[in-house]
């Protein structure tokens, strides 16, 4: 039934390629918090290494795209496919980018344990990575209901951010000394919350591959 | 509500034992590009052809149904076919210029339908030609044979020819396919500015083309319209998965 075999193997190759890059991203966050939770500051600076390596694969990813857009002109569902990759891509490469900058801040908080801050932290930590997890498994794997899933869970990563930030007013009354600290504590907070909403487009982009929509509006 | 130039009803066409064309109904918009696509041998170009009755020369030919140009059907026994090609032009796939001059060619079809003073003629010829896009570049050789130009000239030459009659459809049958990349591109470019004066409806085999020139699109297959939709809908979201198929390189 395919006589396409030439476009079907150039897209299966982006696919792989994308799939690295969320594996690598996915990896990249479970790291920085096994780290943090060994008191491993190695582990943590590597993170900080990382962030070049996820540009490559996206751009690896980008021109992967632009090329099949170039020489196949894919039409109907295989330019959703292909259109829905190099949006991915952008949302993966951001996560990547907050990773790093949580790294950072963790380096700035001598390695404390997030719990210390916030009972809520670890459980904000863990809803993330699931989030996360879920929105890439939903993309790679083609399910609109795991995305529908997705989308709908991130309103339990943003209550566990507005908890997080109330738990952090709480100390900061208590103890004003260490507002340093508790300021690096929300702006990470509030990263693995703008994680949550990258997690949330990768499983619009899910369905508007498999429906043209984004948000209910079609775009294509 | 769109205007409707040109309205089929239930058109079935039968080359002697073969049914070629079954049940189309199709409403083909004024002032529009409507583009006809489907695998060799599913009836589009046929199709085309009964819109201004050219399958009318082909002797086992049998049509049942109606083709209604602005309301009025087409083989009405009283329909002179002449003036309706006058009204309903059409361009074909190989680009054929008569073996006279650029002049001629196009005074040819005006002349046949009576008019003889020679400014008016000229007024003609540049018309057309520059409704064809190819005036610049045969302004200073009219007088030149046809044959002599290239052959995206020619065929622009043809489009010409077909407009100096000032007709009100323009028919064209694969109008691109024997021609370079570049001339290709100056008849697609074409095509959105005739639009603004004629009713286009062209077949083609190039799917990019119809994307990029047509507004409604029409897809066949063994003699069926398969699906006919705006063309954005067709080349984005069509409903059939056998156009889906299609439209993505998947056939058969």
């Amino acid at each position: 039934m395919s006589p396409r075999t030439m476009f079907e193997s150039e897209l299966t190759q982006l696919r792989e390629n994308l799939k690295q890059m969320c594996f690598h991203v996915e990896a990249v966050y479970d790291r920085l918090f096994a780290a943090l939770e060994n008191g491993d500051e190695e582990g943590v600076l590597a993170i900080l290494e990382q962030d070049s390596a996820t540009r490559e694969m996206e751009k690896r990813v980008e021109a992967e795209c632009l090329a099949l857009i170039t020489r196949q002109q894919p039409m109907a569902k295989d330019l959703r496919v292909v259109s829905a990759s190099l949006k991915v891509v952008t949302d993966i490469q951001r996560v990547g980018v907050h990773v790093t900058d949580m790294a950072e801040l963790i380096l700035r908080l001598r390695l404390q344990e997030l719990s210390g801050f916030s009972g809520n932290l670890p459980g904000m930590v863990r809803a993330t990575q699931h989030l996360l997890h879920s929105a890439i498994e939903a993309f790679l794997h083609r399910s609109t209901e795991a995305a529908r899933t997705v989308i709908e869970g991130d309103d339990e990563v943003d209550d566990l951010f507005n908890l997080v930030k109330n738990d952090l007013v709480e100390l900061l009354k208590k103890d004003a000394a260490e507002v340093d600290d508790c300021i690096d504590v929300l702006m990470l907070a509030k990263y693995l919350e703008k994680i949550g909403d990258h997690a949330v487009n990768v499983g619009e982009w899910e369905i508007f591959q498999e429906t043209g929509n984004m948000r209910e509006t079609r775009i294509l | 509500m769109d205007n409707i130039k040109i309205k089929t009803e239930k058109l079935n066409l039968y080359y002697g034992g073969n049914h070629a064309l079954r049940d189309i109904d199709m409403s083909i918009r004024a002032n529009a590009v409507t583009a006809f696509i489907g695998p060799s041998g599913c009836g589009k170009s046929t199709f085309l052809k009964t819109l201004n009755r050219m399958n009318d020369l082909i002797d086992s030919v049998k049509i049942e149904g109606r083709v209604l140009l602005d309301g009025e059907d087409i083989y009405a026994p009283k329909v002179d076919t002449t003036l309706l090609r006058k009204r309903v032009g059409m361009v074909f796939q190989q680009p054929n210029p008569f073996p006279m001059s650029i002049y001629d060619n196009i005074a040819y079809g005006p002349r046949i339908h009576g008019i003889r003073k020679r400014a008016e003629l000229d007024g003609i010829v540049e018309r057309s030609l520059r409704g064809a896009a190819i005036w610049n570049e045969v302004k200073d050789r009219l007088h030149k044979p046809a044959l002599g130009l290239s052959g995206g000239q020619q065929q622009r030459l043809c489009i010409a020819r077909a407009l100096a009659v000032e007709p009100e459809v323009l028919l064209m049958d694969e109008p691109t396919s024997a021609l370079d990349p570049i001339s290709t591109l100056k008849v697609e470019e074409l095509m959105g500015e005739l639009k603004k004066d004629y009713t286009v409806v062209v077949v083609t085999h190039n799917m990019q083309q119809a994307a990029r020139v047509s507004d409604d699109a029409a897809f066949f297959l063994v003699g069926e319209v398969i699906e006919f939709d705006s063309t954005i809908n067709l080349f984005s979201r069509p409903r059939d998965k056998r156009t889906e198929d299609y439209i993505t390189g998947r056939f058969g």
